[in-house]
């Protein structure tokens, strides 16, 4: 049981904020954070990793007192991040430059038997004895993940690994990384944007929104199960409200599409150019009403 | 023509190596620990370090002979303890290259340091390794560069030294007299032929020097962590 209740301020676009949570994890579940960027997904990844100091809380791993730190005083307890040594995959890689592939892993830990079986796993032989700068982003990334793997980490710390890469080797590596969870049993922690790959890795998802955990459910509860009986919904935005005889059409943009989708009397009257909508359906044709704002708005993620 | 004597080039020759190798065992560790550390007082610091730069090598002379005579305390304690006597002497001249080049070698390696990408140390920290384990494995192999700017800029700015040399060393044959005093004594005794050859070769050698420092960083340069 990882036990994560931690603090911190944070700058944001629109000032600072406090990053706030919360949250148990279960040892050997992958959990996804999610949230709109700048919502301190990554700081929590790094507070968590030693790299960034929270301004209060409690971090526990397995009955281990990684961070303690009370409202206004010097930390009780600070493990090192060498301390804590979780593995951690950065948005950007972190590939030491002047190593080959073989050598990345070895500097983690000089277990050659462990490097050949996560090279193995992670279809890296061949590529062994290359630069990281010879190599592709997937390619990179898997690097990046089996170093990261090669001292046996109890937790996992993943951000955004996947974004850069297209969506053949995506879900390939996705794959990858539920195979080498089901048999290294190792606690993982992802940070991502993307709804399927949240669905199809992760058993649970952190929603984070401006520092705060507005959900935290799993993701068949978060996006499936939700308290409309819509089928399917985007988020759009209201262009132009026209009226031919007897019908009312609204132009709406939703995302870089436009549609145009017929309404009745009372939706019309309801809605105005400008407006923030969500369009969804239920019978056979879409409906269209007003976004509130206290809804989470998934196009953000 | 006038007669060539090998002996200056040898004596700054042995002056700059000794230096520079010195200059870089102590400031590897140096710039690491200003690298990394965080603080109100570290312009103080760097600055102090820096003085040497713009300071009239005259100034930085006088101090040190001040400071390594043997009425000063330092000096006084190294005569009667250890029979050193610093002043007009080899191991004088070393010590006062050593402090007057020290930010030739400092700054190209803290520069290097500190442009270093962070998260390539937070993912050496998050293995385990040190402090001083990434500096060996992670940065120092990664800034080769600034390393060999540092060191070919110290030798040559040690060869090229000649004020602060001239103050604490004098000019005593085959011990101080290094080829840019030489040739300052040539042309006091109106020697002009071999103060020529001397120049001239000295020219030569900083050019040399130079071209080598550019050509390492133009090859170096679009590499690495771009």
């Amino acid at each position: 049981m990882i036990t994560v209740i931690l603090k911190k301020q944070l700058m944001g676009a629109g000032g600072t904020f406090c990053l706030e949570t919360s949250v148990d994890l279960e040892e050997g579940g992958i959990t996804a954070i999610a949230g709109p960027s700048g919502s301190g997904k990554t700081t929590l990844l790094r507070m968590i990793a030693g790299l960034s100091m929270p301004d209060e809380g409690r971090l526990q791993v397995n009955g281990d007192t990684w961070f303690w730190r009370e409202p206004g005083e010097e930390p009780r307890l600070n493990r090192t991040p060498q301390q804590r040594r979780v593995g951690f995959v950065f948005q950007g890689y972190a590939l030491f430059p002047h190593m080959t592939v073989l050598q990345n892993l070895l500097y983690a830990s000089k277990d050659r038997k462990m490097a050949d079986r996560l090279m193995e796993m992670t279809g890296l032989l061949q590529l062994r004895d290359v630069l990281p700068d010879n190599l592709s982003g997937g390619q990179k990334q898997r690097v990046a993940l089996a170093r990261s793997l090669m001292q046996q980490p109890k937790l996992l710390l993943l951000d955004e690994p996947l974004s850069a890469l297209d969506e053949a080797m995506k879900s390939m590596l996705q794959d990858e990384l539920l195979a080498i969870q089901r048999e290294l049993g190792v606690t993982i922690l992802i940070v991502t944007h993307d709804s399927s790959e949240m669905y199809k890795l992760c058993d649970r998802v952190v929603l984070l929104e401006s520092g705060r955990v507005v959900a935290d459910k799993s993701p068949r509860e978060l996006f499936v199960e939700r308290k409309t009986t819509q089928k399917f919904a985007f988020k759009g935005e209201i262009l132009e409200l026209r009226s031919i005889d007897a019908i009312h059409i609204a132009v709406i943009a939703i995302g870089n599409n436009l549609v145009e989708v017929v309404i009745d009397t009372a939706e019309k009257e309801s809605l105005a150019p400008g407006d923030k909508v969500v369009i969804g359906t239920k019978a056979f044709n879409p409906t269209v009403r007003k976004f509130e704002s206290n809804e989470f708005d998934f196009s953000k993620l | 023509m006038g007669s060539f004597d090998v002996e200056p080039f040898l004596l700054s020759f042995r002056l700059a190596a000794v230096t520079t190798l010195l200059l870089f065992v102590l400031s590897v560790p140096l710039a690491w620990m200003l690298a990394n550390w965080r603080s109100p007082f570290k312009p103080v610091v760097e600055t102090l370090f820096s003085l040497p730069i713009v300071l009239p090598p005259t100034v930085l002379g006088f101090y040190l002979l001040i400071f390594m005579s043997e009425r000063s305390p330092v000096g006084g304690f190294l005569k009667e303890g250890f029979g050193i006597e610093l002043v007009f002497s080899f191991q004088g001249i070393l010590v006062a290259s050593c402090v007057y080049s020290l930010p030739f070698m400092v700054q190209p390696l803290l520069s290097g340091m500190e442009q270093f990408p962070g998260q390539l140390l937070e993912a050496a920290y998050a293995l385990g390794k040190s402090k001083r384990d990434t500096l060996f494995n992670v940065v120092l192999p990664n800034i080769k560069p600034s390393m060999l700017t540092g060191l070919i800029i110290t030798f040559a700015h040690t060869v090229g030294e000649f004020g602060v040399v001239l103050m604490v060393g004098g000019s005593i044959q085959g011990e101080t007299r290094v080829a840019s005093i030489a040739i300052y004594e040539m042309v006091e005794l109106l020697d002009y032929s071999t103060a020529h050859l001397y120049s001239f070769i000295l020219v030569a050698f900083s050019f040399l020097v130079l071209l080598v420092v550019y050509g390492v960083n133009h090859r170096a340069r679009g590499g690495r962590y771009s």
